[in-house]
């Protein structure tokens, strides 16, 4: 047996399946939804939910690290809303109404992006840094980031900041092939580099070393402390992008109401795309189509007019469910 | 004083996947007396009292308690009926009070309330009559290790047992503490209370037993009255026996001095250990569990923090934190928790085996290359797995350690220690192990290995340093190495200083 193992990898449909479900689940919904609305399918409909979920998505790539090291980001709606308004205030022309610093020439919009991107990265640090290093468990470190980044965003600015330059509007108005949303374009290299990052750089395979077993992982000499950081870091910076393009999209920073509860749904995305909590596991793919689970869930909802109440009643049983299956699976393994 | 037995045991087999843990052994306790219990490390002696009390279950075999064939599911059943365990590692509650730790799941009851004051009032006599003093109050977080065992007894005490088993009651305990345990055993002896006494010291056994019975690889040897024993015989009954071929020692030319330690410490673990390892040499750690020999082991990889002394590789000094340092300074280590801090489980055979090793693959990683290395390993180690995507914790026991050994081989090591490496493993894939380590050795490498079993070291080792309670207490080249002179050193008896 052993020396005919060499280099075949044999295909197992049984596996392929079990690791797939979820994209079968995927393609029965958007079926379904289409045999009960027709409009589902058109250009527009598409167009709308996937701008819709694109920035929950992004911060879901972010999160599902924290998940997979066998922890949580819980601050990651909080940081889109502090995000959001730093960076409104660098892009406002002066002479606008209710401008946020009168006096202030508006920066350019890439600049503005890399300062609100900066932001994120240092609060990342920090709160990754404590995570490691005082051993506190990461719901409760990063439920002190939900916390403080959203008042922070409230002291920062009382009122909404409004009336952005179009040169930062541009990242979230602006169209590919005059069709495809940009916002649509940076989720997608989102999901490119952390795909990447996961599968084939050495960050990756320690953060699946650390979430599997972290004893495991220090004794063969992975920095557990340092990835840990990285892993924070990335799902700040997520997080701060998710806040940028919220910003562009809309034109506008609300501190009270920005990035409210997004972090629920991108856990939410990552555990539908089998990510599991118990840690070490975590596809790429798996999450895609859980953010796009998620997302046809929402536009079918809208579409069958349900009443909003009930359509988080639905979404709440699946991710449930989702887990349940989950931790089934992986329960043999363990 | 009654000549019938209180307990016997008759031809009890527990075999666990891959492992016959006891191969049909007895054991025959008299009311009122204390019956020692003696064997090396993994001779059976923990397992037949956890069959006893209902933590396993035997294969097979016949249990008679006071007259009649008991087999109990679990332990308070077992304690219900009068035999209580006081284990070998303390599990007690540490956020709860030293009352509640006592009563746990026995609570004294008012209607459907707890009855607080009974609970303190029976407490506080109990410990009068055990001569504790302690508030009952106080949180159990808060003693001292000797402390919680005293509290531990007590408890076994209030239980009003027939039969009490102590597994290395001891091991945490002061000087005046381990009088005060004589004396409560004394005490449960006049009430014609028998007692099983686990314990690897040899003048504890001789004090206080009246019987003795010898086991050894899961095998009943021999069962007499302690005055009819000697230290001397005792450890022939213990190690007796003649050396299998399971050890293919290769002769190979040692070379110079790779690793030298002088003085090292680690808190309270182990203190002023000093020795050298040379190239193409195999030193073995011998000592019982608990001797410190794993702690060593960890404070030369980093994974524990060193208090005092030096570390050198080649003449050069090392400043190891965190087993990422000594990674870079080619030292492996084999651990001794495969589950715990061995395998990820949910990674495959192929993730494991470069884990330690990932730098070697570039940016981005190159999986050809990967999956080429691990394959190389496993046909070379022979390590059965149904492919390389395998998770880990699909594989059995020794396929896991091959492809963990696999690991350390690929960061090239100047020094690997190995920790261990046979612990519940088969017979074949052991002397595998065997095997593989010998010829390391035999390629330069220098070995450290920690191994609780004597046959094990006596046919590996070139050179034995053997530990005590946290103290080295000699090191004694292949030719002059026998199980007498380790197990006297184990049992902490100094070598003659030369």
């Amino acid at each position: 047996m052993s020396n005919t193992l060499a280099s075949k990898r044999d295909f197992d449909i049984k596996k392929f399946l079990s690791q797939n479900s979820i994209w079968l689940v995927l393609v029965i919904m958007v079926i379904g939804l289409q045999i009960v609305s027709p409009v589902f399918l058109s250009t527009n409909n598409l167009r709308t939910m996937l701008e819709g979920e694109s920035i929950k998505g992004i911060l879901a790539f972010g999160i599902m690290w924290t998940i997979l090291s066998k922890g949580i980001d819980l601050g990651a709606g909080s940081i889109v809303a502090l995000v959001s308004v730093i960076t409104a205030s660098l892009v406002q022309p002066i002479g606008v109404a209710n401008k946020l610093f009168p006096e202030m020439a508006a920066l350019p919009g890439w600049a503005a992006a890399i300062v609100g991107i900066a932001i994120g990265a240092l609060i990342g640090a920090i709160v990754g840094t404590i995570i490691a290093y005082t051993k506190i468990p990461p719901f409760i470190a990063t439920l002190g980031t939900q916390l403080i980044c959203r008042a922070l965003a409230k002291i920062y600015s009382t009122q909404p900041v409004s009336n952005l330059s179009p040169d930062f509007r541009i990242f979230a108005k602006g169209k590919l092939f005059e069709i495809i949303p940009s916002i649509v374009i940076i989720f997608l290299i989102i999901f490119a580099i952390s795909g990447f990052m996961l599968t084939q750089t050495r960050f990756g395979k320690n953060i699946y070393a650390i979430g599997g077993n972290d004893h495991a992982a220090r004794v063969a000499g992975i920095n557990v402390e340092r990835n840990l950081i990285k892993v924070y870091i990335w799902s700040a910076v997520c997080a701060a992008i998710g806040g940028v393009l919220l910003a562009a999209r809309t034109g506008s920073a609300d501190p009270s109401t920005y990035g409210l509860n997004y972090e629920l749904d991108a856990i939410a995305a990552a555990t539908i795309g089998g990510t599991s909590h118990t840690g070490g596991v975590a596809r790429i793919s798996g999450v895609l189509a859980g953010i796009l689970v998620l997302g046809v869930i929402n536009n079918g909802l809208v579409l069958l007019s349900v009443d909003d109440n009930m359509s988080n009643v639905i979404k709440g049983i699946i991710i449930v469910g989702a887990v349940i299956i989950d931790m089934r699976k992986n329960a043999a393994k363990k | 004083m009654s000549e019938e037995y209180v307990l016997e045991m008759h031809d009890i087999v527990k075999e666990f996947p891959g492992v016959k843990a006891l191969k049909g052994v007895q054991l025959k306790v008299r009311p009122g007396t204390v019956h020692a219990l003696m064997g090396e490390n993994g001779a059976g002696k923990s397992t037949l009292m956890k069959c006893l009390i209902g933590i396993y279950k035997a294969t097979s075999g016949k249990i008679i308690f006071q007259g009649q064939e008991v087999s109990f599911p679990n332990t308070l059943s077992a304690m219900q009926a009068g035999i209580s365990m006081i284990h070998q590692e303390l599990s007690p509650v540490m956020e709860r009070s030293v009352c509640e730790n006592v009563w746990m799941g026995r609570e004294p009851r008012k209607g459907i309330r707890v009855d607080h004051k009974k609970m303190r009032q029976d407490c506080r006599e109990l410990f009068q009559k055990v001569g504790l003093d302690l508030d009952p109050d106080e949180k159990m977080g808060n003693l001292t290790v000797a402390k919680m065992q005293m509290v531990e007894i007590a408890k076994a005490v209030s239980f009003d047992s027939s039969g009490g088993i102590m597994d290395e009651p001891t091991s945490a305990l002061t000087e005046s503490e381990v009088e005060h345990l004589f004396k409560i055993i004394e005490d449960l002896k006049s009430k014609n209370v028998a007692i099983i006494y686990i314990s690897h010291k040899m003048d504890e056994i001789f004090r206080i037993s009246d019987e003795i019975t010898v086991y050894r690889d899961g095998e009943y040897i021999a069962s007499d009255r302690a005055e009819n024993l000697n230290i001397d015989k005792l450890i022939t009954l213990m190690v007796g026996r003649t050396m299998d071929k399971m050890f293919p020692k290769i002769e190979c030319p040692i070379g110079e001095t790779v690793l030298k330690v002088e003085g090292l410490s680690s808190g309270r673990a182990f203190h002023d250990v000093s020795f050298e390892l040379r190239r193409g040499e195999i030193l073995c750690f011998a000592g019982l569990v608990g001797a410190g020999r794993t702690e060593i082991a960890e404070t030369i990889f980093g994974m524990r923090t060193r208090t005092a002394g030096k570390i050198y590789k080649e003449g050069k000094e090392l400043h190891i934190k965190c087993p990422e340092d000594a990674i870079s300074n080619k030292i492996g280590m084999l651990t001794e928790d495969r589950r715990g801090n061995g395998i990820i489980g949910l990674l495959s055979v192929a993730e494991n085996t470069v884990l330690a090793n990932l730098k070697k693959y570039g940016f981005p990683l190159s999986h050809s290359k990967i999956r080429a290395d691990a394959s190389d390993f496993v046909n070379k180690l022979n390590v059965k797995t149904p492919n390389l995507e395998t998770p880990i914790a699909n594989l059995s026991g020794g396929n896991q350690q091959k492809t963990l050994v696999a690991r350390w081989l690929l960061i090239d090591p100047d020094i690997l220690i190995v920790d261990e490496p046979t612990r519940g493993i088969d017979v074949g894939a052991k002397a595998e192990i065997h095997s593989l380590i010998t010829k390391l050795a035999a390629e330069g490498k220098a070995i450290i290995m920690i191994s609780s079993e004597l046959p094990e070291v006596l046919g590996m080792a070139d050179r034995v340093l053997v530990m005590h309670e946290g103290t080295m207490t000699g090191i004694v080249d292949r030719e002059d190495a026998t199980s007498e002179i380790i197990m006297k050193y184990a049992t902490g008896e100094t070598a003659p200083q030369s």
